[in-house]
């Protein structure tokens, strides 16, 4: 089943009198449960591509189509929506709420789902199990290391049950060691739950756990490779 | 809803002293609103005691035809027979004491020193002349049937050099237009703490000054003191007196103040929208500077499906914090400020208001519809001061929210 499907996308930005092309025409489709790579080097518009599929931004022309929906028709409160219900994110710099536990960052998706507090315990401590953060449940982002941080990110985001996953350089801030431990976990949750994840990186160590990679080049698709 | 305002809660945690002294600017402002308040209640209600008290009565019943500003001594436009009209009217359940009263214009001269004086006969022993007897600091008090004793101000004394026992020529006006003088001895000296009253006011027992006055049994008015000036718009109508006298209540003989109220409580309410205005602006940068430092936070909560609603209702939940806290603080500082000076009152001397019996004393006083209206705008100002810092929370586009610097 398609999950995501990018229809000639072009994102331009102006910064005063400049503009800038960061997507010129993507075309990309990606499958249920896939394990999707987007590399190229810095400024080659992954992190813009993976915006679009997030309905973080809407494209400057095109259509992105999620779940069989066009976002781009979506107004703000809707888009909003759409990602609490179908997408979830971690990002490079952790984002955690820093005034709430590990317990409570977890649970923010769900409250805002509006799930029962029965639910949301059992919900929370299965996925804190998951990421093996149990024993930190009520700890605050700044007791937690880094790799921890990033490990309660991926729980949040795989609160509310989405059918995908956006990761922005999910191992950037993380030594190899934690980096390992963060793709090891997505890995298994891909293959466990069959939550599609897509996910913007250039380290090679990353790209190596992809099923697909799709290379980026001056805001261009330049090579869709599947393992 | 307990989320947001666990976040809220927690979010206003993270720089405390910053949230504190927030709350305190709200705080302090309230404090300052509700002493400003209580010092014009204070100030408004003891001056117009005082004008009651010792000038004009709850009522006074006069001649139609008398002329308070010429102190007018023609027997026209004199009450006649005062005692039996005053005894009429104290008679009445809701009257206090009614007593009669003569005013005269005069001069005082001692030595090379003279004053003009508001010469005023009042019976001495009528309950209405005890703030009078009140007020002797030195020397004694009038008897009814004194001759050449009169009671002068402290500031008159003062500005003639004259103590008690000393004498002083007096010259004032007579009924048939001519001037008499009389030599009398200082027989006591007082104060009433209103020094445009006491620089001016000098008593003779009533009978001595209708004597001088050559008013025989005339008084310029009755003067009418109520158990309470609220009874007194029901206890005009109860008033039967004979055409050619008026009726003036103590809001007529006033005016001055009622007006000086009116100009008063606009002034005030300058001053309080310049506190409000602080005390908000305080807010707006507090929740603006903590709009910016969590921004890419904002980022992530919309990112995760906040919408910009619930963004705004955190930053709306910490606005309203402040503002309990703030009242918080606000009523304790400001109810125990206005109970000191309460009770301690300040010192503010000689106003220089010609006319107005304004006390060198004001007593802060406090009451609940100021201190309920006061707080419940102090409250809301600050919840509007704290809208558009979450408004613009609300409209953060998420991408550039999630791009800003940590």
């Amino acid at each position: 089943m398609e999950v995501v499907k990018i229809e000639n996308v072009t994102r331009v930005y102006q910064i005063g009198k400049l503009e800038t092309q960061a997507l010129r025409g993507v075309n990309l489709s990606i499958e249920s449960g896939e394990f999707t790579a987007l590399v190229g080097p810095s400024g080659s518009g992954k992190t813009t591509l993976l915006q679009m599929i997030g309905c973080l931004d809407q494209p400057t022309s095109g259509r992105v189509i999620i779940g069989g929906k066009d976002v781009t028709k979506l107004n703000r409160n809707q888009r909003a929506d759409m990602r609490r219900g179908t997408i979830g994110f971690i990002f490079q710099f952790f984002a955690l709420i820093p005034t709430l536990t590990a317990y409570e960052n977890v649970e923010m998706p769900l409250l805002l789902n509006g799930h029962s507090p029965k639910e949301r315990q059992e919900r929370v401590m299965e996925l804190l199990k998951a990421v093996d953060l149990t024993d930190r449940a009520n700890n605050r982002p700044d007791q937690l290391s880094g790799g921890q941080q990033q490990r309660v990110a991926i729980a949040r985001a795989l609160a509310s049950k989405p059918t995908l996953i956006l990761a922005d350089e999910p191992t950037a801030n993380l030594d190899t060691t934690n980096g390992k431990q963060v793709m090891d976990i997505m890995k298994k949750l891909n293959k466990e739950t069959g939550v599609t994840f897509v996910f913007a990186t250039h380290d090679p160590r990353v790209i190596s756990y992809a099923s697909r990679v799709v290379t980026l080049q001056d805001g261009l698709i330049e090579k869709d490779s599947s393992s | 809803m307990m989320q947001i305002l666990k976040m809220a809660f927690r979010d206003l945690g993270r720089n405390r002293r910053r949230s504190f002294f927030s709350a305190l600017a709200v705080g302090g402002g309230l404090a300052l609103l509700i002493l400003m308040s209580s010092v014009v209640a204070g100030e408004m209600g003891s001056a117009i005691e005082s004008a009651i008290n010792l000038q004009t009565g709850h009522i006074q019943i006069r001649a139609a035809t008398y002329d308070e500003n010429k102190s007018s001594l023609k027997w026209e436009d004199l009450v006649s027979n005062p005692d039996e009209v005053a005894n009429k009217i104290a008679a009445l359940d809701q009257v206090e004491t009614a007593t009669p009263r003569l005013y005269a214009s005069g001069f005082l001269s001692s030595g090379t020193q003279s004053a003009g004086a508001r010469i005023t006969g009042i019976d001495p022993l009528s309950p209405a002349s005890d703030p009078y007897r009140e007020g002797v600091i030195s020397g004694d008090y009038l008897n009814p049937d004194d001759r050449d004793a009169l009671l002068i101000g402290k500031p008159m004394a003062d500005k003639l050099n004259l103590e008690v026992g000393d004498s002083v020529s007096l010259s004032l006006n007579t009924a048939d237009g001519n001037v008499q003088d009389q030599t009398f001895i200082v027989k006591g000296i007082y104060t009433t703490h209103t020094y445009s009253f006491d620089s001016a006011t000098v008593f003779l027992p009533l009978a001595k000054a209708q004597a001088m006055t050559r008013t025989e049994n005339h008084a310029s008015t009755i003067f009418v003191l109520l158990k309470d000036t609220t009874l007194t718009d029901s206890v005009v109508p109860a008033l039967s007196v004979s055409s050619n006298l008026e009726i003036k209540t103590w809001k007529d003989l006033n005016v001055l103040f009622v007006e000086y109220e009116t100009f008063a409580q606009s002034y005030i309410a300058i001053f309080y929208m310049i506190i409000l205005a602080i005390s908000a602006s305080v807010i707006i940068n507090t929740l603006i500077m903590s709009v910016y430092e969590r921004t890419r936070e904002i980022g992530v909560l919309s990112a995760i499906g906040m919408r910009g609603g619930r963004i705004m209702m955190l930053f709306l939940a910490e606005s309203s914090m402040l503002a309990v806290g703030g009242v918080m603080m606000g009523l304790i500082i400001g109810v125990l400020a206005t109970l000191y000076f309460n009770i301690n009152g300040f010192y503010i001397g000689d106003m220089g208001l010609s006319g107005m019996t304004i006390a060198d004393t004001i007593y802060a006083k406090l009451t609940m519809e100021n201190l309920v209206n006061l707080t419940i705008m102090t409250f809301v100002v600050t919840l509007l001061a704290g809208l558009y810092p979450a408004v613009m929370a609300s409209r953060m586009q998420p991408v550039e929210a999630l791009r800003a610097e940590k």
